[in-house]
């Protein structure tokens, strides 16, 4: 599948409310609804041009605020394959492998929204296919690796009966 | 080397010595949800296929976000919250209760030294009694609450040191706004901040919340302070449980330490709609405002309540402002009727609502129209935060708010200088 990034207007310090606004998440169940309703606030466009298997690119701290799952839920949802931010907030990057969100961490100030994008966790790369530039990106902690192959924490415990790392 | 405390209650909960960077597994003493958090805590507890609590003495429901219930799906949500309880057999805080970061501690489940879970960024409130307390999402609290464990990356601290006395009219939440405006809003994002100083040791417990729950603001997990002799009292005031002080040992190594003097700080206000977006009090004073709030688990205790009414007392708010009071309990607002403080609100036009965090959330009591300006003493203004995207939100102290309320401006509290 091919891989497409997709920003949002605004950079740094994306909160959960933004990602999935308290007014939505009291109000609707189904996480497929919800995934309709992403970054209403800050960019009210934005989830009617993700398209499954699309990047979402953001700079720093992506994810702080509010511990609600609803919103790594919505963004998975919404068809996302990933998130590409240069730093994430604690709870979210839990509650995204918990669920089996992928995330990575590297430099993204130079990738445009529309760009094709290839992602290679293992060897550590992302690169953008339309300006030709590779980052490297921060190794994905054995633990969270653990997790999102077991399909999440939900996954994992069932499997191995507990914690098994 | 030494320990910081975050290293020494995560060992403790791990049965093996841990320094910062480490992963490892820890038996949780307390852990609980709220009604923004609990229905997918129940789903993924489900999908567990686990039939009973880890224990059920040490996992609660809370219902505040939306309490009481605005509309059918929330009624729905709290409906599935009651039933849980029921078949669990576990411990639940229903509509009129109060906010969960007021609960917890103030009904004595949590005590010094204690791990706890809560599926609220503000769990780290309780780091002021000297417990390492954080935020997580729903499904890990249902892996908590099917096992009583979860997993603990150990983090790095920062060291905070508030020097001086703070001047009449500043208060802890001043100090906190003006750290968060230094550190920001990704300064300490996974990592423990401890508190020290003299203005901290000054402070009241309650004051103390305040600060410990605005860490994650600054992307903390956890805001911790030793437990002094003031500590030790409130909590054996308030639970049976026998508390475990740690103090991090002399030469526990720090990746930053940070000092303020605060006996000059003037009262500090947060601005839309960043929570470090701060400025001094002083160069807001054109600022017009439609509603004031004071409430919230940052500022809805007893004596942020006497502040307001200090001020209010024989006064009328300004007839462009609706002023929202919520206490964080049910014990704090009959606390706060014994002393005539509701009456004073009631009097100076002020709408006294039931305990909850409603109005901070943009749940319902109190949502914004378009343009409108908010005055609030809550942890948060990030835009739509209060239910409406085209509004705007300013964070402060409950002196400030209510100084404010009155004027119909930002306003700052000093000038009501015999008040307080």
């Amino acid at each position: 599948m091919k891989h497409f990034a997709r920003r949002l207007k605004v950079k740094d310090n994306i909160n959960t409310d933004y990602v999935i606004s308290g007014r939505y998440k009291f109000k609707i169940q189904d996480p497929k609804e919800l995934a309709k309703y992403i970054f209403q606030d800050i960019d009210p466009d934005f989830a009617a041009r993700v398209t499954k298997g699309d990047i979402l690119v953001a700079g720093e701290n992506f994810g702080c605020g509010s511990s609600r799952e609803q919103a790594p839920q919505a963004l998975k949802q919404a068809g996302f394959h990933a998130v590409a931010a240069k730093s994430f907030a604690r709870i979210f990057y839990r509650n995204a492998f918990n669920i089996g969100l992928l995330l990575v961490e590297c430099d993204t100030d130079f990738i445009d929204d529309g760009d094709e994008l290839e992602l290679d966790i293992e060897k550590g790369k992302l690169k953008d296919k339309a300006k030709g530039l590779v980052f490297d990106t921060k190794p994905v902690p054995a633990v969270m690796k653990t997790l999102l192959g077991d399909g999440g924490v939900v996954g994992h415990f069932k499997k191995h009966g507990g914690f098994s790392f | 080397m030494g320990k910081t405390i975050a290293e020494k209650i995560l060992s403790n909960h791990a049965g093996r010595d841990l320094k910062a960077g480490d992963i490892a597994i820890c038996d949780v003493d307390f852990c609980f949800g709220q009604d923004g958090t609990s229905s997918i805590i129940i789903d993924s507890f489900k999908k567990l296929g686990v039939k009973k609590a880890f224990d059920k003495s040490k996992f609660y429901m809370i219902i505040d976000h939306s309490a009481p219930s605005p509309n059918i799906g929330v009624s729905e949500i709290h409906k599935k919250m009651r039933n849980f309880a029921k078949s669990l057999d576990v411990g639940m805080y229903d509509i009129g209760c109060g906010v969960c970061h007021q609960l917890v501690p103030q009904k004595g489940h949590v005590v010094c030294g204690d791990l706890v879970l809560g599926a609220d960024s503000h769990t780290c409130t309780y780091g002021a009694i000297n417990v390492f307390s954080t935020g997580v999402g729903s499904t890990d609290l249902a892996i908590t609450l099917a096992s009583g464990k979860n997993w603990f990356r150990v983090p790095e601290t920062i060291r905070v040191t508030v020097k001086g006395k703070l001047p009449k009219g500043v208060y802890s939440k001043d100090v906190i706004l003006h750290i968060i405006k230094d550190i920001g809003s990704n300064g300490a994002t996974y990592k423990s901040v401890e508190f020290y100083g003299e203005a901290i040791s000054a402070m009241s417990v309650d004051a103390r919340l305040t600060i410990s729950n605005m860490a994650v603001e600054m992307g903390a997990k956890v805001g911790l302070m030793e437990a002094d002799e003031k500590v030790l009292k409130w909590v054996a005031e308030r639970s049976t449980k026998t508390p475990k002080p740690v103090a991090a040992d002399i030469n526990a190594k720090y990746v930053a330490s940070k000092v303020y003097d605060v006996s000059k700080l003037v009262p500090q206000v947060a601005k839309p709609h960043a929570v470090d977006n701060v400025s001094d009090v002083t160069a807001l004073a054109d600022i017009k405002i439609d509603q004031a709030y004071v409430g919230t688990c940052t500022n809805g205790r007893l004596e942020d309540l006497e502040a307001a009414a200090r001020i209010l007392k024989g006064k009328t708010i300004h007839p462009d402002v609706k002023f929202i009071i919520a206490p964080a309990s049910r014990e704090i607002f009959l606390a706060a009727a014994k002393q005539g403080l509701i009456e004073t609100f009631v009097k100076s036009g002020c709408t006294v609502v039931g305990p909850g965090c409603g109005p901070c959330v943009g749940t319902h009591n109190g949502v914004l129209a378009d343009g409108e300006v908010a005055i609030s003493t809550a942890n948060r203004n990030f835009k739509g935060r209060m239910g409406n995207p085209n509004s705007f939100i300013y964070l402060a102290s409950p002196a400030t708010v209510a100084a404010s309320a009155l004027t119909g401006r930002i306003s700052d509290p000093r000038e009501y200088k015999k008040k307080l």
